[in-house]
């Protein structure tokens, strides 16, 4: 995975609650194994019915086609596990997304990918974005999660909290599994206790 | 120290704890779909990582197959190539696929219980966030992401951060013609789509207890859709008859000490969870949505309701949801024109699903111009349907009879709406284009949905069986 130390990047606006991952990355026509993630990311919000660009959609404005930090409402990416809706935001360079608050499973794909999941209280999070509409997109915001601070044009400056372990993991970019695998003594000694307290959990068999 | 049965399962499979923090529990069933797990496949080839348990993962093929009667690969062309990576890599990797054609082919959350392979008091994963409908058997399942899939294939082993405990206390007793779809509708709309978030949610109460093993997988099937993490009910009795002979369930003297295990499965009596809510169901009738997110529900009877009326919170997600599903306030529900019926999907797809279902559309015939399907949950519940009539009475009344898999829930087969339509499904999601781009979706019980395709709008079952509609 792909530390993130720091992102410097133009930040958008989509203020809606319980942006759902259907939205997110939509599922269109399969094109097979290998998706373009980079245009499925809001597919159906950013297309008109004639397949042109809609302009009114946030990510289509001038100034927001660059975008690499999203704000947000609560409970961002509710609803499918699809992974897709955290590789179609990387595949268009946003790498952080502020949020006052994630669905669970989204949160977990973010730190699975190095998409750092911001979530901000009440006042922080009506501070950064009456910032982010104001300053419309002409200068860019800088996410620093070694100081864990937003920064951006006229001083603004605010911090964020996030769980100490998630913060190493995004810098670091851990492998997760990796992490896991220095367990691999417990998890075999577990599968021993497990097969002799339950053993019908420890084993698969058709009976017929 | 008293605790709830949530806790119980989560220790016993907790093999240790991360460095970040993070418990590593343990995946006693890993059941895999087509659509997701190629990537990790794909994953772990590059890493050259072994799967840690191939004998513990299942895999189906569901999302993306056709329901046409004779489908094969290609009958639905932009599922081919997963289907065929899904049988390379379960080939490769020593995991026995529910392949397209296999007689107990289905949708893993059907498949997994009725064959036994999930237990109670066993942990689960899909990577899909419809996993904890096998909640409904006793069994703490997760939904996932691609990462987490690969993660589980190597190592057997979730990573996660301890949830926090709700109990949805189900008092009373449900009237005729509502089903546990209506009590979950209700307890989302009360809740809100986020109101679970974090938390493991633990259905109990009376409604619960009463409910055949089938609406209590219903139930917990549409835990996420209030954002929850997992969400089951302690088995009983009547979880123990449905599983036994099931062909993965442990049998014999393997049975017998299970069982005696399963029947400690419960919450202490004195046990504290982080979170209680309870719901009177004796006045509850059939429910159903009218927005396009799954909170945003009326009783059958009721109007669509007015967003002034509304807390702030949910006033702009209504007036967005008015304007896709072509409503407005005050329109009462019953009697609005649809043009679709999809009666499927994990949620509504079992047997006895098909079956109350059947009862309604029995010596009827669907409204003309009103395309209207059933999908069974699995290739099983087809057979089973099938031996005891119930597709002639579907197609005798002009229902699609299709072979099983996914289908209209989220439309990753190619099985949509036309834009414009007005669906009544038994699905999960009524996201806007779901079913298909500009499709309106109404999300109802498998009577309701039954009861409208007759009609040809939105129908009370109650007035439709007693000759009132």
């Amino acid at each position: 995975m792909e530390p993130f130390v720091r992102h410097t990047a133009v930040a958008a606006a989509l203020l809606h609650d319980d942006v759902n991952t259907d939205q997110i990355a939509p599922v269109g026509n399969h094109r097979g194994l290998k998706e373009d993630y980079k245009s499925m990311l809001f597919m159906r919000a950013r297309k008109r019915e004639d397949g042109s660009d809609d302009p009114d959609f946030v990510l289509n404005k001038p100034q927001f086609r660059n975008a690499g930090i999203l704000v947000t409402g609560n409970n961002f990416g509710a609803g499918s596990s699809r992974e897709s809706a955290v590789w179609s935001m990387l595949a268009n360079n946003i790498r952080v997304i502020v949020a006052r608050s994630f669905a669970d499973i989204y949160r977990e794909n973010c730190l699975q990918n190095g998409l750092l999941p911001i979530a901000l209280g009440a006042p922080e999070a009506d501070a950064f974005t009456a910032k982010v509409i104001a300053v419309d997109g002409k200068a860019p915001f800088t996410v620093d999660l070694e100081t864990q601070r937003i920064g951006g044009p006229d001083d603004f400056a605010l911090g964020f909290e996030i769980a100490p372990a998630d913060r190493v993991r995004l810098l670091e970019g851990l492998d997760d599994i990796g992490l896991t695998l220095k367990h691999m003594a417990e998890i075999l000694s577990w599968e021993k206790r497990a097969a002799a307290a339950q053993p019908w959990l420890q084993q698969t068999r058709d009976s017929r | 120290m008293p605790g709830t049965l949530f806790d119980r399962i989560w220790d016993f499979h907790r093999v240790g704890q991360r460095a970040d923090g993070r418990d590593l529990i343990y995946i006693d069933r890993h059941v895999l779909h087509e659509l997701h797990a190629h990537h990790a496949f794909a994953q772990l080839e590059k890493q050259r990582r072994p799967v840690h348990r191939s004998d513990l993962t299942f895999a189906v093929q569901d999302h993306t197959v056709a329901t046409k009667p004779g489908r094969d690969d290609d009958t639905n062309p932009s599922g081919t190539a997963f289907l065929k990576a899904m049988r390379e890599g379960t080939r490769k990797n020593g995991i026995r696929l529910f392949d397209i054609d296999d007689p107990e082919q289905g949708i893993s959350h059907v498949v997994a219980p009725e064959l036994g392979i999930v237990l109670p008091g066993a942990t689960h994963a899909v990577p899909d966030s419809h996993a904890s409908t096998v909640g409904g058997v006793g069994a703490l399942a997760f939904g996932c992401g691609t990462s987490e899939l690969a993660h589980i294939l190597a190592t057997q082993v979730m990573a996660l951060k301890r949830p926090q405990r709700l109990r949805a206390t189900l008092e009373g007793r449900l009237a005729p013609h509502v089903s546990a779809k209506d009590v979950a509708l209700r307890l989302i709309a009360e809740l809100s789509v986020a109101g679970a978030r974090g938390h493991v949610v633990e259905y109990a109460g009376a409604a619960v207890r009463a409910m055949p093993i089938e609406q209590r997988m219903t139930l917990c099937n549409l835990n996420i859709e209030m954002g929850g993490r997992s969400g089951f009910v302690a088995p009983d009795e009547a979880t123990f008859t449905w599983l036994a002979g099931r062909p993965y369930a442990p049998q014999d003297e393997m049975w017998d000490r299970a069982l005696a295990h399963w029947r400690s499965l419960k919450s202490d009596d004195d046990a504290t969870f982080d979170r209680e809510v309870t719901l009177d169901c004796n006045a509850l009738e059939p429910q159903i949505t009218w927005g396009t997110d799954p909170s945003q529900v009326a009783g059958i009877g009721d109007r669509v309701p007015d967003p002034a009326a509304m807390e702030p919170g949910r006033r702009a997600a209504a007036e967005s949801a008015f304007a896709y599903m072509g409503l407005s306030p005050g329109t009462p529900l019953v009697g609005l024109p649809i043009n679709r019926v999809f009666i499927g999907s994990c949620t509504n797809s079992r047997l006895p699903d098909l079956e109350v279902a059947a009862q309604v559309v029995r010596a009827r015939r669907v409204a003309e111009g009103i395309v209207a399907m059933v999908v069974p949950g699995s290739s099983t519940v087809k057979r089973e349907a099938e031996a005891a009539g119930l597709d002639r009475v579907f197609r005798d009344a002009g229902f699609f009879w299709g072979e099983s898999g996914c289908s209209m829930c989220a439309g990753g087969n190619g099985d949509r709406g036309q834009p414009g339509e007005r669906c009544v499904s038994t699905t999960n999601r009524n996201f806007e284009n779901r079913q298909g781009p500009k499709v309106r979706t109404h999300l109802a019980s498998p009577e309701t949905a039954a009861a409208s395709a007759i009609a040809g709008r939105i129908t009370d079952v109650r007035r439709l069986l007693s000759g009132a509609a």
